[in-house]
């Protein structure tokens, strides 16, 4: 299954680039799996996600919570907590 | 009774005294008007800045600025909601975001004011980057500002872990 990543601010740095299609390999079912998934790809990736407890996901633009199985996800995005306001 | 809710994400200044003006314009049954506005500080923490950058994630910002303006039409009688967030470059002293809503009391138009602050603090995707003197800075998040939503919370719930 394709899907579309996008990151923002610092993680969108720390990866460099601010999204991509990655295919979801076997055995990553939840947004925490895909992320552990993700720190093992690259030195940038494993900088940007070294610590997923201050990463914030949200699937198909809604905020998720670690555990939430990626099931048919379009887009999931990740970022740091927000600071709008 | 019929209201004026607008929620709006754009790059340019906005007017806050004229945004506030039409959700009273043509109509007696507003009697409170509350507005917020946040401002680009010179200086953080005794080191001057500035500007600073935003960031959004466009459509998740607008749909969850909505959601939470939808909410807070269920928990209060409002006659108006108006939200509007800059994005982009903005330079200390000039308007970052505001939030006016009307209501026939006050107390309606004042709790709703800063219900929405807080959960747009919190869950609005939005990044502040600072420009200092030494480089740009990601704007760290506050504990501060989750005790704040969280005391929203269903009594029993989240209030009392926050409290």
């Amino acid at each position: 299954m394709t899907i579309k990543l996008r990151y923002f601010a610092w993680v969108r740095e720390r990866v460099g680039k601010p999204e991509e299609d990655i295919e979801v390999p076997s055995g990553v079912a939840t947004v925490g799996e895909l992320m552990v998934w993700l720190a093992s790809r690259g030195e940038e990736y494993a900088h940007a996600f070294a610590n997923p407890k201050i990463i914030r996901a949200a699937i198909d633009r809604t905020h998720v919570g670690l555990q939430t199985p990626i099931g048919q996800a379009g887009e999931i995005a990740f970022f740091p907590p927000m600071t709008g306001g | 009774m019929s209201g004026i809710f607008t929620v709006r994400l754009q790059h340019g200044p906005f007017d806050v005294a004229a945004e506030a003006a039409k959700l009273t314009r043509g109509r007696t049954d507003v009697g409170a008007v509350v507005t917020f506005t946040g401002i680009c500080r010179g200086a953080e923490a005794g080191e001057p800045i500035a500007a600073l950058t935003l960031e959004h994630y466009p459509g998740m910002a607008e749909a969850e600025i909505e959601r939470h303006v939808a909410d807070a039409i269920e928990r209060w009688p409002l006659l108006g909601v108006t939200v509007i967030h800059r994005h982009g470059r903005i330079v200390s002293g000039e308007d970052i975001m505001m939030v006016a809503t009307a209501s026939s009391h006050r107390e309606a138009a004042f709790a709703a004011a800063e219900f929405l602050m807080d959960y747009l603090k919190t869950r609005a995707p939005f990044w502040k980057q600072v420009e200092k003197a030494d480089g740009k800075i990601w704007v760290d998040a506050k504990a501060t500002d989750d005790a704040a939503a969280e005391r929203w919370a269903a009594p029993g719930s989240k209030r009392e872990a926050a409290e």
